[in-house]
C-alpha cells in the first residue's frame, strides 16, 4: 500500500498544530486513495511528544539523536533523505512554516523530487497530483497539476485543515537507525530568542484598530490613533507597518507576531495575507476597510467597507465624539 | 566580504485590480507597475550594509527580460558594485528549480562569501529559489533571516520563527541566506541616484551560454504540468456595507456599539 509521510513539527517540547493539520489532510487523502499515513518524528528523548501522534496516524517512525533535538535543517535534511530513500512514500507533507520552509526546497533538490509549496489543498485525481495554492499575495488562486513522478514533496499552509490529535487511529511506533552524519554542512543551532514586550500587550485588548500598508506613511498614524482613542481601542498593525518600524514589532498581528482574539478587530488598509489572517481570524467581529474589493481580508471579515480609509475614519470617529 | 544578491522584478499588486489572461495561465501585466521584489530590496540593503562595514563587493544578479535591468540599476544605486542580467528567454514557465539552475550557473565561478536572496517573491511566492540554489552550490544556508552578523569565517543568523520568537544559528562561510522583510530599513533610491550608475556596465548572459539545456529549464524542466488561475470570489464571507458614506459609517458605528459595548 502506498504511503503518505507527514513530518511532525515540534518546538520546545510541544507538537505544533500544523502537524495535526497535515495528518488530517493525509488521513482524508489516504481514505480516498487506499493509502497509509505515517508520521515521521525527528527528535531526541521525546517519546512523550511522539506518543501524542498515535491517535492521528497509522504508524510513527522515530529517529532519535541529540542532533535532532531542535529543528536544524542541516541534520534534519540528512535524516529525511535516509527515510525518504528507504520508504519511498508517494507523498511527503511538510508544514509551510518557519521550520518547513527551511527544509522542503533543499530536500526536494537533494532527492530530485518535485515540490509544491504553500498548498491549501492536495488531491489525487486518477493518479495525478493536483494542488491549490495562492499567488500574488492571496489575490489569485492557482490550480496546479503536477507531472507524474514516483514521489512528491508538498508543503502545507498552516490552517488548511483541522488540527485534531484524535482521528480514530492508533499508530504503532517504530524507531529507525540514525544516519552516519557524514554529510553535514556545519550549521549549528545556538538558541531561541523571545521578543521583548516593547510597550503594550495587544493580545489583552477588547477592541483593536489595526493598520496596514494602506495607512501610507507614518504621518497618517495619528488619524488611526485618534479613532482608536474615540472608541477605546488599542492600535495594532500588520507586518508592513512593523517592518517599516512605524509601530513597534510588539503591535504586529499575525503568524510571526501576535495572535489576538478581541471582541472587535477593525482592519484598516490591510490586504489580509494569510500570515495576517492566521493572527486575527478568530476575533468575534471583524470589520475591514479597504479600497480593493478583492482584498483577501474580506474573506475573513464579517463586515466590509470598500472605500478609502481616510474618508471613512473622520466620519466614523464623529459618530463617537459628537453627542 | 564578497556578496552576491539575487533579485527579481515583480508587478506591484497591493493596490492593483488583477485580471487573468484568456488562457487562464497568468495575469494581464500591461497596466501593472514593475518594481524590485520587496524581500529582495531588503536583501540588497543588507548586502550593502555588510560591505560598508567589512569591505568587499556586492554583485546583483537577476533573471528576466530587458526591463529587469531597472532592478539591477536600482541595486547599483543602493551601493552594489556589479550586475549580471540573465536573459529570461527559455526560462518562461520555469519552476523554482529552473530559475535556481540559471542563477547557479551565472554565479558559481564568482568568488563570494555570502549569497543573499529574498525569502520569497511577491508574485508566485514559492519561497524555494534561495534554498534550491544553496543545494546546487552545495553550501550551508539559513532561511528567513531577520539579523545577520559576520564573525570571522562564520555568520551568526537570527531566523524568524512564529509568535515573536527567533532562532539563532551559526553557519560557516560561504553560505546562502534568504532575507525576511523588516531586517533593516532599506535606503531611499532617487532618480538622481539611478542616473549616477547609468554608465556601469551590466554583464549579460543567456541560458545557452550558461550551459543549460532546454530540458533543464522552462516548462520542460518544470515539475508542474499545467496551471489554471482564478480570482477568488469577491468578499466571500463579509457583508459589504452599502449606501452613502454617511450611512455606511452610521451602520459601522452601530456594529461597534453592539459588538464591543462601546458607549
Amino acid at each position: 500500500m502506498k504511503e503518505i509521510l507527514v513530518l511532525a513539527e515540534h518546538r520546545r517540547g510541544e507538537l505544533r498544530d500544523i502537524t495535526f493539520e497535515m495528518l488530517s489532510m493525509a488521513n482524508r487523502l489516504a481514505g480516498e486513495n487506499d493509502m497509509t499515513v505515517t508520521a515521521l518524528f525527528l527528535g531526541h528523548e521525546a517519546s512523550d511528544l511522539s506518543d501524542g501522534l498515535k491517535g492521528a496516524c497509522d504508524s510513527i517512525v522515530i529517529m532519535d539523536d541529540p542532533k535532532l533535538a531542535n529543528c536544524n535543517a542541516d541534520p534534519y535534511l540528512v535524516a529525511m533523505e535516509l527515510v525518504l530513500k528507504e520508504r519511498k512514500p508517494l507523498l511527503t507533507l511538510i508544514g509551510h512554516t518557519a521550520a518547513g520552509m527551511d527544509l522542503a526546497p533543499a530536500l526536494a533538490t537533494r532527492l530530485s523530487l518535485p515540490l509544491a509549496t504553500d498548498c491549501l489543498e492536495v488531491n489525487l485525481v486518477e493518479g495525478r497530483l493536483e494542488v491549490i495554492r495562492q499567488i500574488y499575495g492571496g489575490k489569485i488562486n492557482a490550480y496546479l497539476t503536477m507531472k507524474p513522478f514516483e514521489q512528491y514533496l508538498i508543503s502545507i499552509r498552516p490552517g488548511s485543515a483541522a488540527a485534531e490529535a484524535e482521528q480514530g487511529k492508533s499508530g504503532a511506533t517504530e524507531t529507525v537507525p540514525v544516519p552516519s552524519w557524514e554529510n553535514l554542512k556545519g550549521r549549528r543551532f545556538l538558541d531561541y530568542l523571545e521578543a521583548e514586550l516593547e510597550d503594550i500587550d495587544i493580545a489583552v485588548a477588547d477592541i483593536l484598530v489595526s493598520i496596514g500598508r494602506g495607512i501610507g506613511k507614518p504621518e497618517n498614524i495619528p488619524v488611526a490613533q485618534e479613532f482608536a482613542d474615540a472608541i477605546g481601542a488599542t492600535l495594532a498593525c500588520s507586518r508592513p507597518v512593523a517592518d517599516k518600524e512605524w509601530l513597534p514589532k510588539s503591535r504586529q498581528v499575525g503568524t510571526s507576531g501576535k495572535t489576538v482574539n478581541p471582541k472587535i478587530y477593525i482592519a484598516l488598509g490591510i490586504s489580509g495575507a494569510f500570515q495576517h489572517q492566521a493572527g486575527m481570524k478568530n476575533a468575534n467581529t471583524i470589520i475591514a476597510v479597504n479600497k480593493d474589493p478583492r482584498a483577501p481580508i474580506f474573506n475573513v471579515a464579517h463586515y466590509g467597507i470598500v472605500d478609502d480609509l481616510f474618508k471613512v475614519l473622520p466620519l466614523l470617529k464623529e459618530k463617537f465624539t459628537k453627542k | 566580504m564578497n556578496i552576491v544578491v539575487c533579485v527579481k522584478q515583480v508587478p506591484e499588486v497591493a493596490d492593483a485590480d488583477l485580471e487573468i489572461n484568456k488562457e487562464g495561465s497568468g495575469i494581464e501585466r500591461e497596466d501593472l507597475v514593475m518594481d524590485i521584489n520587496e524581500w529582495d530590496n531588503y536583501a540588497v540593503e543588507e548586502a550593502v550594509r555588510i560591505k560598508e562595514a567589512l569591505g568587499g563587493t556586492v554583485t546583483v544578479v537577476t533573471l528576466g527580460d530587458e526591463d529587469s535591468e531597472d532592478v539591477l540599476r536600482r541595486a547599483l544605486a543602493m551601493g552594489a558594485d556589479e550586475a549580471i542580467l540573465i536573459d529570461g528567454e527559455g526560462f518562461e514557465a520555469s519552476d523554482a528549480t529552473g530559475i535556481a539552475r540559471g542563477l547557479c550557473q551565472a554565479i558559481r565561478d564568482l568568488s563570494f562569501d555570502l549569497v543573499l536572496t529574498g525569502v520569497q517573491s511577491a508574485d508566485d511566492g514559492w519561497g524555494q529559489v534561495g534554498l534550491v540554489l544553496a543545494e546546487f552550490l552545495n553550501l550551508p544556508y539559513a532561511s528567513m533571516a531577520v539579523g545577520v552578523e559576520i564573525e570571522g569565517d562564520k555568520a551568526i543568523v537570527l531566523r524568524e520563527l512564529e509568535s515573536n520568537t527567533q532562532e539563532k544559528v551559526e553557519l560557516p562561510l560561504p553560505a546562502v541566506l534568504t532575507v525576511q522583510t523588516g531586517i533593516n530599513d532599506p535606503r531611499y533610491v532617487s532618480i538622481m541616484g539611478i542616473r549616477k550608475v547609468r554608465n556601469i556596465e551590466i554583464k549579460e548572459t543567456e541560458a545557452q551560454g550558461l550551459g543549460l539545456s532546454e530540458d533543464e529549464i522552462g516548462a520542460k524542466g518544470s515539475s508542474v504540468a499545467s496551471r489554471k488561475l482564478s480570482l477568488p470570489p469577491v468578499g466571500e464571507g463579509a457583508e459589504i456595507l452599502t449606501g452613502s458614506l454617511g450611512e455606511i459609517c452610521e451602520k459601522t458605528a452601530q456594529i461597534i456599539r453592539d459588538k464591543g459595548g462601546v458607549e
